[in-house]
């Protein structure tokens, strides 16, 4: 049976590209930030997860508003990266898994989450700076990877209830699959930051770390909030710990957190980063 | 600029249906701006760019004029918008100084002294 060893949560913001692609990893504004990988990384090297769900928000790449699902699912054998807008040099394309993603899709819509499959899906930076972040000498990463998009661009965003539902029928779906796969999920997103409106540049570093002790001591914390509460603790892109909250929730069974990292500010955000191994 | 029911925190806005609805146009623009050949062509003829997506005068003043928070006024989504900035060669930061009235250097700091 496919078993999910652990997640890994991050947050992105596309500088962090720009960082990758000048080499300023020891740069002092970034180090601190790039420090935080290295134990995650060696942690990859030794359970050499087969696949990687990566939960994430487009940023309008794939997704334009005249059809934005809430919660998306890619079917696809291969994911291609492309510019966003900035020219910032675009990655490899990634392996898809399209037998797990379809029991993703399969089990989900009977679990009742009436998501949108996709088997086509460019994926932007949110997706492909974490396994970037944490496969650094691969050009693609070593593994087959699924993406599940969910909307933080138009309002209603799915509430964290919600998401936290999702993170458990994830479970649901890749524990029941048949196949000797080690599965690792990724959540891509938060913590606090807001880039747009008057109060831009907005960090609650108070509610970030009780947020990040939450998904260890009580990972249901989160889902006490609605999502204009979590804006108005987070910022408006901090509602992106939504990524994170439904991570959490696909870990089953007993789970230990082996690492995390906090740093402020890359660019205008809150940087998180958490490593939990399912026992 | 329209509320999403129950949000009341001063300078922060939620992109809602309303706001998708009012910002179509623009934001079908900045979303256009993915392709390299397309921000060529903005940059090339920025009213008959404007024009060719259908912006209204007031998105297309808010455009001229790269007013940050006119064109979230104007139904612009930030995450779109983000493309239109990077035209410009604006970063984040300069983004958060043209919204907070402050200057780069103070915005920067202050993201500093949240980290503290």
């Amino acid at each position: 049976m496919a078993k999910i060893v652990g997640g890994i949560t991050t947050s992105h913001v596309p500088a962090i590209g720009r960082a990758i692609a000048q080499n300023l990893q020891q740069d002092p504004y970034w180090k601190p930030f790039f420090d935080g990988f290295p134990p995650v990384q060696k942690w990859l090297d030794e359970v050499k997860p087969d696949v990687a769900i990566v939960i994430y928000n487009d940023h309008g790449l794939n997704f334009f508003l005249d059809k934005l699902p809430t919660f998306a699912v890619g079917a696809a054998a291969q994911y291609h990266n492309a510019d966003e807008g900035w020219g910032i040099p675009t990655l490899p394309p990634f392996t898809g898994d399209a037998a797990l993603s379809w029991q993703l899709i399969n089990s989900l819509v009977a679990d009742e989450f009436d998501i949108t499959s996709c088997q086509e899906m460019l994926v932007d930076h949110a997706f492909s700076l974490p396994l970037k972040l944490l496969w650094p000498e691969h050009d693609s990463p070593p593994l087959r990877t699924i993406p599940v998009c969910i909307n933080t661009v138009q309002y209603p965003l799915p509430s964290a209830a919600r998401c936290y539902k999702l993170g458990e029928a994830i479970a649901r779906a890749v524990t029941s699959w048949p196949e000797e796969l080690k599965v690792v999920v990724i959540g891509s997103g938060g913590l606090s930051h807001q880039l747009d409106g008057e109060r831009a540049g907005f960090i609650n570093k108070a509610f970030d770390l009780q947020f990040m002790d939450s998904l260890t001591a009580a990972p249901k914390w989160a889902t006490q909030y609605r999502n204009e509460e979590l804006v108005e603790q987070t910022g408006t892109q901090g509602v992106e710990l939504l990524m994170w909250l439904t991570t959490r929730a696909a870990l089953p069974g007993e789970v230990v957190e082996l690492h995390r990292n906090y740093h402020i500010p890359i660019s205008n955000t809150a940087a998180g980063m958490m490593l939990f191994e399912c026992r | 600029m329209t509320q999403a029911s129950g949000l009341n925190v001063p300078g922060t806005y939620l992109f809602d249906g309303d706001m998708a609805m009012k910002g179509y146009a623009l934001n079908k623009m900045c979303f256009s701006f993915n392709d390299a050949a397309n921000r060529q062509a903005f940059a090339a003829d920025e009213a008959g760019y404007c024009w060719r997506y259908g912006l209204n005068d007031e998105q297309s003043r808010v455009v001229r004029e790269r007013d940050v928070l006119g064109l979230l006024a104007a139904g612009g989504n930030v995450y779109y918008l983000a493309k239109f900035a990077g035209i410009l060669g604006l970063d984040v930061q300069d983004l958060g100084a043209a919204q907070t009235g402050m200057s780069k250097e103070a915005f920067k700091q202050m993201l500093l002294e949240a980290g503290k």
